[in-house]
Order: C-alpha cells, then sequence, then structure tokens
C-alpha cells in the first residue's frame, strides 16, 4: 500500500459518460426514507440545479454520489464510474463539498490546502497559490481556519474544490450564510466556471440563484424527483399564464371557463387571469373575437421559479419536463 | 472573488494518467496534523514531567527503602535504574492512557469535526486513510514510550552516572548493554500498546465520539486490572492484555527469558487484529455524514 502509484483510470475511467448519472436511487434509515428512487442525469457542460425545500434529500443525495454513503438502493455513476465501486477513482475530476466544507482550525488555510493537496497528488500543490488568489484569500492565507468568517470558509471550500481541477463541481448550498456582496460573488465565480466548460451540480433552495445560474433542474420534494429538465422547459409549460383585459370581462370570462385547454380562470381588477398554452390561447382569442369581444390586451406571463417551486413542491400541480425537445411525465409527489 | 474569479484554474486534465498520493502521503500528514494539536502535547508533556518528578523526588529521598524490585534498591548506584523502574511505572496506566488519547480521537475528532468527508472526497481511499491513522496513531505510542524512556535515561544518569546495572536474574551488566536492554524493553512494551492502539482505533471509529473512544479505551485497561483481582479468574489472567504489558521484563533477565515476549505477542495479536480488523470494516463501509 505504501509507495505512488499511478491509477489505472482509462480501464474504468470515461472521458465522454455523463458526469453525474443516478438511477433508482433510494436511502433509507431505518424508516425514514430520505431519498426516493432518484434519477439524475447531469450532462457534460450543465449548471444543474438541484431544488428542493430543506430536508427533501438533496445533500443525501450528494453524499451519495460523493461516496459518502451507501445507497439502500440504486446506482449513481460520475463519468461511467461507481464511487461504491471504485472508490476514490471514481472521484477523479470531480470535487466540491456536501453541507458546509469542513477544514482543520488549528492548520492555516494553506497548511489545509497543503494537505488536501497531498491527498489529491498530481500536480495540485503548484496552484494554491493560484486558487487562494481566485477566491481572494491570499491574505488571509497565513491565518488559522479557526478563526474564519462562514463566508471566508465557504471560498476557502472553493479553493479546495478547484484545486482538483475539476471537471464536475458539486457544490451544495454555496451561498449559504454569506452576505448578498459574499453571495453576488459566488454567483459570478459559478458562472465563471461553468464558462470554463465545467458541469456544475448545484444543490441550493434559493430559487434566484438557481435561475440565475442553471440551466437544468431537478426539483425534489420528500425524496423525490417531482421535475427533471430544462428550467426553460418548466417555466414555459409549467407557467404559461395571461392576463387579458377586454372590453366585456364578464363575457369574456365565460368563454374562457367553456373553453377547453384554459385553466385557472379568475378575474381581478384588472381583467381576467388564466393560464393556457400558445395553441388554446390562440382559440380564446377567436372565440372572443366570434362573440363580438374586444381584446384590448392578452399579456403572457411567464410564471417565476418561485410559483412553479411552490406549485410542485406543496402539490397543487404538475409540470412535467425532461431534459429534451420532448417533456418527460414524472411523478409527482 | 470577483475581481480575480475571471481566472479560475480549470485547465483540465484527462482522467486517464492521474496520480494517485501514497499511503506514506497520507501518513505524513497525519504526523502533521497531530504536531499541530495541542492534545498531541499533553501525553508527551506528561511523559517528559513523570520521569523528571521521579528523579527529584528520588533525589531528595535516597535514603528510602525500595527493597521490592531489585531495580529499585540499586535507583541511586546507576542512572540507568531510572528508566527501567519508569516503564515499570508507566507501563500500567500512564503510557496506556498517553496512547489512548490519540488512538482514541483520530477517526472520531474527524468525524465530528467533518473533517472525515473533506478528506475521503480527495483522490485516496478509506483504506489508505484508515491504514495511515493507525500507523500515526502507533508512531505516537511509540514516541510517547521512547520520550518518556529518553528523559528517564538521561534525568538518571545526570543524577547518578552511567554505570552497571544488576539484572532481575541477578547478573551484573555494563552500562551499554544496559543501555541497550533499556531501548530493547521499551521496544518490546510497545507490542502490547499497539494491541491497545488497535482497541482504541476500533472504540473511535465505531463511536464516532472522541471522549467515548478515549475513556472507554482506558477505562478497558482499568476493567482488566479489575478482573486480574478478582478471585477465582487466575486462569485467564495470562490472557488478559493488562498481564502482557509487563512482557518486557523477560529482556531483562539473563539468559534472556523470550517466553513472555512470545506468549504476549500472540495474545496482544489476539486483540489487536481483530480490533483493526473491525475498525477497517466500519470505516470502510460505514455512512460518512458528521460534521
Amino acid at each position: 500500500m505504501l509507495g505512488t502509484r499511478a491509477t489505472e483510470d482509462a480501464a474504468t475511467g470515461d472521458d465522454e459518460a455523463q458526469p453525474v448519472k443516478a438511477r433508482g436511487l433510494v436511502k433509507r434509515y431505518k424508516d425514514v426514507l430520505a431519498v426516493d428512487h432518484i434519477d439524475l442525469n447531469v450532462g457534460h457542460g450543465d449548471v444543474y440545479g438541484f431544488l428542493g425545500p430543506n430536508g427533501a434529500g438533496k445533500t443525501t443525495t450528494l453524499r451519495m454520489a460523493l461516496g459518502l454513503i451507501t445507497p439502500t438502493e440504486g446506482t449513481v455513476e460520475l463519468f461511467g464510474r461507481d464511487p461504491m465501486r471504485h472508490g476514490a477513482r471514481a472521484l477523479e475530476g470531480v470535487a466540491g463539498f456536501v453541507e458546509a466544507p469542513r477544514f482543520y482550525p488549528y492548520l492555516t488555510a494553506r497548511k489545509n490546502l497543503q494537505l488536501l493537496a497531498a491527498l489529491d497528488g498530481n500536480d495540485a500543490a503548484s496552484r494554491i497559490d493560484e486558487v487562494l488568489d481566485v477566491v481572494e484569500l491570499s491574505p488571509r492565507a497565513g491565518h488559522k481556519v479557526g478563526g474564519y468568517s462562514h463566508g471566508m470558509r465557504q471560498r476557502l471550500g472553493i479553493a479546495a474544490a478547484l484545486l482538483r481541477r475539476p471537471r464536475l463541481l458539486i457544490l451544495d448550498e454555496p451561498a449559504t450564510g454569506l452576505d448578498p456582496a459574499g453571495m453576488r460573488d459566488m454567483r459570478a465565480l459559478i458562472r465563471r466556471l461553468a464558462d470554463e466548460q465545467i458541469t456544475v451540480l448545484l444543490s441550493s433552495h434559493q430559487l434566484p440563484e438557481v435561475q440565475e445560474l442553471c440551466d437544468r433542474v431537478a426539483i425534489v420534494e420528500s425524496g423525490r424527483v417531482v421535475y427533471e429538465g430544462a428550467l426553460s422547459d418548466l417555466r414555459r409549460q409549467g407557467g404559461a399564464s395571461y392576463r387579458l383585459r377586454t372590453s366585456d370581462d364578464t363575457r369574456a370570462l365565460q368563454l374562457a371557463q367553456a373553453q377547453s385547454g384554459v385553466e385557472h380562470v379568475s378575474r381581478s381588477e384588472h381583467g381576467l387571469n388564466l393560464q393556457a398554452d400558445e395553441h388554446h390561447v390562440g382559440e380564446l382569442s377567436l372565440a372572443l373575437g366570434g362573440a363580438g369581444v374586444a381584446i384590448f390586451a392578452l399579456t403572457p406571463e411567464l410564471a417565476t421559479l418561485e410559483d412553479l417551486f411552490f406549485r410542485l413542491t406543496e402539490g397543487s400541480g404538475a409540470a412535467d419536463g425532461a431534459g429534451g425537445a420532448e417533456p418527460k411525465a414524472v411523478p409527482v409527489g | 472573488m470577483s475581481s480575480v474569479a475571471a481566472n479560475p484554474p480549470t485547465a483540465r486534465q484527462p482522467l486517464a494518467h492521474r496520480r494517485r498520493p501514497s499511503t506514506l502521503a497520507v501518513y505524513r500528514w497525519e504526523l502533521r496534523k497531530l504536531a499541530a494539536q495541542v492534545r498531541t502535547y499533553l501525553g508527551l508533556g506528561l511523559m517528559i514531567v513523570l520521569p523528571l518528578i521521579f528523579v527529584v523526588f528520588e533525589s531528595v529521598h535516597h535514603g528510602h527503602n525500595h527493597a521490592e524490585n531489585i531495580f529499585a534498591t540499586e535507583i541511586t548506584q546507576s542512572g540507568l535504574a531510572t528508566p527501567v523502574l519508569m516503564l515499570l511505572f508507566m507501563s500500567g496506566f500512564f503510557l496506556p492512557l498517553a496512547a489512548a488519547l490519540v488512538s482514541g480521537d483520530i477517526v472520531a475528532n474527524e468525524d465530528g469535526n467533518g473533517t472525515l468527508k473533506t478528506i475521503l472526497t480527495r483522490s485516496v481511499d478509506r483504506g489508505q486513510v484508515f491504514a495511515a491513522k493507525t500507523l500515526a496513531a502507533m508512531t505516537y505510542a511509540a514516541s510517547v514510550v521512547f520520550v518518556s524512556a529518553a528523559v528517564a535515561t538521561i534525568a538518571g544518569v545526570i543524577s547518578w552516572g552511567f554505570h552497571s546495572v544488576t539484572t532481575f536474574s541477578g547478573t551484573v551488566v555494563s552500562a551499554p548493554e544496559a543501555l541497550l536492554l533499556v531501548f530493547a524493553a521499551n521496544a518490546v512494551y510497545l507490542i502490547p500498546l499497539f494491541a491497545l492502539v488497535g482497541i482504541g482505533v476500533l472504540l473511535s471509529t465505531a463511536t464516532r465520539n472522541s471522549a467515548a473512544a478515549v475513556v472507554g479505551t482506558i477505562g478497558l485497561v482499568i476493567l482488566l486490572f479489575i478482573v486480574a483481582q478478582i478471585p477465582g479468574l487466575e486462569g485467564i489472567r495470562p490472557y488478559l492484555l493488562t498481564e502482557q504489558f509487563q512482557n518486557w521484563q523477560g529482556l531483562l533477565r539473563t539468559p534472556t527469558d523470550w517466553s513472555p515476549i512470545v506468549h504476549s505477542a500472540w495474545v496482544c495479536a489476539l486483540y489487536g487484529v481483530p480490533a483493526l480488523v473491525a475498525a477497517y470494516l466500519t470505516l470502510l463501509r460505514r455512512d460518512v455524514a458528521g460534521g
């Protein structure tokens, strides 16, 4: 066991394999089902939001992905390698942290990074100054981490991840506890890393963060995926609501309620609100015209991620989508 | 952060041809972590202070009767009797206590602080981490034993000179030979101490609680001492781990009595090896979610 060695990654790793592929992932703690048959598909270059309320199973899923805990059922592969079978080799090209990044409080930031670089091998140690610069911790690198603020530890966590030159970055609530400026900087860094073609799996319950950064999302609730797919698909399908103002709102209300494919019709002081896809909105506008009701304004209002999130996680509806042009039905509940 | 985030160090390497760190590298860092913690020096400090107190006390009370042990009777005749007496005095509790302080803490502390998950998400396997931690705990145990012996020897020689000593069998050995025997006796004492380290590492891994593991390890030593005193249980005494703490005395006879050393070697293996295997399997299979 002692002695430097080269791994045989070529035999087990696959540069082209999906960065994260989870199938039927289950984690049960006695009577508690923390993760319930989760499937994840994170593709190359994705900034993938893993979204859900606290306790939904996000962190447990990430722990399984990193091989920290053993799935009760199912598998997860990182670039085609299962951490349960391949151990540390499955984490080649993968970096990040689960929950808050943890360091040795009695060591300086630089010593902590030196230690982690030693555990990474390769030329990680030569990048310590570089990553400290990236997270702007160089002036405090000689200070013990025990005296660091939460935000500084989060930044050091990013620095520690970058030491590995990751191709997949797994970040669990990276902006939690940061002040507004820290959150802005963290998002800017993540965006920059994504621009460098690093695949990012970002767990968060901060909807603006996900909306700003992610192109694909999985929304989990009570351990189950209630939506997985492109964020744009989710917003287009789940949130196609319109505001309608006509010459006769009473008559328009009757027509809209009678129109198939038009749902959640309600009246407000500003007109009518309704939900429908483009096809059915077109049919409604023709019906209104045929009935002699003039349309003053028909304004589409894309739902915010927050609207969709609450709709999905509070069980009032399901917006189904999938990775690709064809939406895939994902059970809600 | 944003101002410099423009240049993240992300030049990618292919997955193949990466070199992973050796267990030796992980072990070195375990030693550095130990060296950076105050707790480490508590045990070492105790091992330095106790021999010094002993020597000062004996210097002041040099007329005291020590008829129960041959080395005690010659304490003021040769400084080389001091490390033997100190080993006799400290082998039952203080040295095991120092070993337990580190072995009981070495996994549980990291588990509790969440740093175990930090190192397990790097390029090292759990087996490497376990091996490095076990070796580090053993290294520490050996360090406290030899630091204690060195301090006792130096203090004894300064106080009473570098002279020949009489062994348990009544044979006089020269000072250089006695020095060699002191070293060998301490080395042999490491056999049961390493077994205890194995138990400490097991408790550290299984309990995930430093205090529980340290107290459990030293509590086991106390329990075995009590068991050894229970009438009717004399038959199991030779197989108690605590009885092996005196195995080194076979070296201080002429000719050398190897039987207690050989006996303790396999008895200690019966304690230490299963403990380490169980600790390894526990760490290998267990969920790391702490911190």
